[in-house]
């Protein structure tokens, strides 16, 4: 039997950037297989599994492999027209890991309580919701937010190094509640 | 009967109650919005809980882990559209009912048979823990290595169509748990000589990045949707029971595929419901009515996936194996608390895994209650528009993500998996591998190094009765998967030659 079965079998059904994502995914595999010798150790003593190698060298090996048979089966799949659209799609989600990690910066300096109403409000401008109404209700929703996670289940979150600049008696409460 | 009442006493403290009526309710809710799902609003929450008992933090999350199915029948039968990915087959017959005017006899099944399935598997799950405490001391470091060893098999070859993707993803999930310190060696594993990669990577920041905001990023780059409810009618919607109690033969089977495959690890509600859907179809007078409005396939659907939840406590609580990601998710609650999930929890702590069996009978009373009159409102909260709920969702995982450690690394770490979670979701490749090759990867590292104390050649891994069981299974599974791979090739191989 020829190869062209096997690759038929390994056909399935491919999405826009399939395959893309297939050879990033084993170029990734094997730039850390070829670490692998520079980033663990092999000690002279103890047994095969118990080396601090032998698990990443397992789950490297496997990964690699899979991501191979996974490029493979790309090849071999019937391809879907866009896939540099939808690699764009991709690209266009890191505006919102932005956001994402602009807030966790802001939340030690201007605090918890207004970074949330800053960057909810923000947002949802951002998506296009211009109504007031909408507005009102996503300050409503940040403020429970903070009220029931730093209030009531009392998550650790730093108070905002502005806070320190606020008059004595609502600073307190601004500590410990916001 | 001490130790029950002990267990009981324990519910019944206020902030346990309390808990469980916010889990409870909380999880309908969140399962009634298309987009949130349970993993969402458990991945957003877990570091909520730690401040929390773990008998109130493990209660909460409990009740949004038992109760969201309900609440995912109700967008599936009035919009089609799915609340929870477990209730897709849900949307078969629930909607074509819909369509023809009995929306309101839809959700009375729906419901009755998710209660059905729900009392069935905690009722199995009471039943075999005196079997339990007596097999899982049975289970020593070799058994649980090949246990979570058969796990991951399992949860790769589930993954029909996709077992290379999910084979890559699950070896990535193994070896983002061993980046870090070698808590044993004391070496450096794939830390590039950056300090923040020196204490590892967090499982519950991976766990918010690939679920909670990847679908925050997911709803705001989507265009908004709002769909058009259907009117409900009225009725009773007690009356689903009657209807149920005529097809009990359905609803208890079912129940039953529920319970097994949540047993097994890497399994689950998808495989449990498409199995009872078949055994429905097949042993129905009008198989012809199955996906144009059968209340045998909406029955057999919703009671198989609410089975689920406490079968799959099973393997967490007694072995600590988690059989998919919401388990595995609740694994860390209990590691966080100092509770650890295992053989010595039915010995030294029982009140407490009583008090878990009577707190999901009890959430399952308590959502029941709560959707006979909370219906009409629930049937809003599904038009909420979806870039706004990926703001709401944003906000949250910040909350989740941020009070861990306060650390901006780890913000950057979610975000950077909230990408690649995205891309997983559009290339409808699975998530849940990672979680599991995470949580099972490390468990597999410990018990293997543990075990090979005592082990002088291979044979000696499999020399006690269950280790034993345990490589047939792991055995047998991978050859029929190879057998039934092999037949399809030759019967494609086959189809080419015809057709040339």
């Amino acid at each position: 039997m020829s190869t062209r079965p096997i690759l038929t079998a390994l056909s399935r059904q491919r999405r826009r950037g399939d395959l893309v994502f297939a050879i990033v995914f084993l170029a990734f595999s094997l730039f850390l297989l070829a670490n692998l010798g520079s980033q663990t150790v092999w000690k002279s003593s103890g047994k095969l599994v118990a080396q601090p190698r032998f698990w990443p060298a397992v789950s490297l090996g496997g990964m690699t492999l899979f991501a191979l048979l996974h490029v493979l089966g790309s090849v071999s799949s019937p391809r879907e027209q866009g896939r540099w659209r939808e690699v764009l799609r991709w690209l266009r989600s890191l505006e919102f890991a932005g956001w994402f990690i602009a807030y966790a910066a802001l939340v030690p300096i201007i605090g918890f309580l207004p970074s949330t109403l800053l960057v909810s409000v923000l947002l949802v401008l951002r998506c296009g919701y211009g109504d007031g109404r909408l507005i009102l209700t996503t300050v409503g929703l940040g403020f429970a937010i903070v009220v029931i996670f730093r209030g009531v289940l009392q998550v650790k979150l730093p108070a905002g190094a502005i806070y320190d600049y606020l008059p004595d008696g609502i600073r307190q409460v601004f500590f410990i509640y916001f | 009967m001490e130790t029950l009442l002990a267990g009981a006493e324990l519910l019944m403290r206020w902030d346990v109650v309390l808990a469980l009526f916010i889990g409870s309710v909380g999880g309908v809710v969140i399962g009634a919005i298309p987009g949130v799902g349970p993993a969402v609003a458990i991945a957003i929450l877990l570091p909520a809980t730690f401040s929390l008992e773990p008998i109130v933090g493990l209660t909460m999350l409990l009740g949004i882990y038992g109760s969201s199915m309900y609440g995912g029948a109700l967008p599936a039968i009035l919009i089609n559209t799915p609340g929870t990915a477990v209730n897709a087959l849900t949307t078969y017959d629930g909607y074509p009912m819909t369509r023809r005017g009995e929306a309101r006899r839809a959700l009375a099944l729906a419901y009755t048979a998710s209660f059905w399935g729900g009392i069935f598997g905690i009722l199995c799950l009471i039943f075999l823990s005196p079997v339990l405490a007596i097999i899982a001391p049975m289970f020593g470091s070799r058994e649980i290595f090949l246990a979570a060893l058969l796990g991951i098999v399992l949860v790769i070859l589930a993954h029909r169509g996709q077992v290379f993707a999910a084979g890559m993803l699950a070896m990535l999930g193994i070896f983002l748990q061993t980046i870090g310190l070698d808590a044993v060696t004391y070496t450096k594993r794939f830390t590039f000589e950056m300090t923040w990669l020196a204490s590892g990577i967090n499982l519950i920041v991976v766990v918010l990045g690939l679920f909670a905001l990847s679908q925050a990023f997911l709803l705001l780059l989507e265009p908004d949707d709002r769909p058009r409810l259907a009117k409900t009618g009225s009725g009773p919607l007690l009356a689903g029971f009657r209807e149920v109690a005529k097809h009990k033969r359905v609803a208890t089977v079912s129940s039953g595929f529920g319970v097994l495959m949540g047993m097994i690890p890497g399994v689950g509600e998808f495989t449990a419901q498409f199995i009872s859907y078949t055994y429905a179809r097949r042993t129905s007078k009008t198989p012809d009515d199955f996906g144009k409005g059968s209340p045998e396939g909406l029955i057999a659907s919703e009671a198989a996936n609410n089975a689920v939840p406490a079968a799959a406590m099973i393997p967490l609580l007694a072995l600590g194996i988690p059989g998919e990601a919401l388990t595995a998710m609740m694994l860390s609650v209990f590691y966080v608390h100092n509770v650890i999930p295992g053989p010595q929890l039915f010995q030294n702590q029982l009140d407490f895994v009583y008090a878990l069996y009577l707190a999901l009978i009890v959430l399952n009373v308590i959502v029941l209650g709560f959707l006979m009159v909370s219906t009409g409102w629930l049937t809003r909260i599904i038009r909420i528009p979806t870039r706004f709920l990926g703001v709401l969702i944003l906000i949250l995982s910040f909350v989740g993500v941020y009070s861990l450690r306060n650390s901006l690394t780890d913000c950057m770490i979610a975000a950077g998996f909230g990408v690649f979670g995205l891309i997983l979701k559009r290339l409808h490749l699975p998530i849940v591998p990672i979680i599991l090759g995470m949580v099972l990867g490390g468990i597999m590292e410990v018990k293997l190094r543990s075990a090979m104390a005592r082990v002088k050649t291979p044979w000696d891994m499999i020399d006690r009765p269950i280790a034993f069981l345990l490589f047939l299974a792991l055995v047998a599974v991978i050859a029929l998967h190879l057998r039934s791979a092999w037949r399809e090739m030759r019967a494609q191989h086959t189809r080419d030659q015809t057709d040339a």
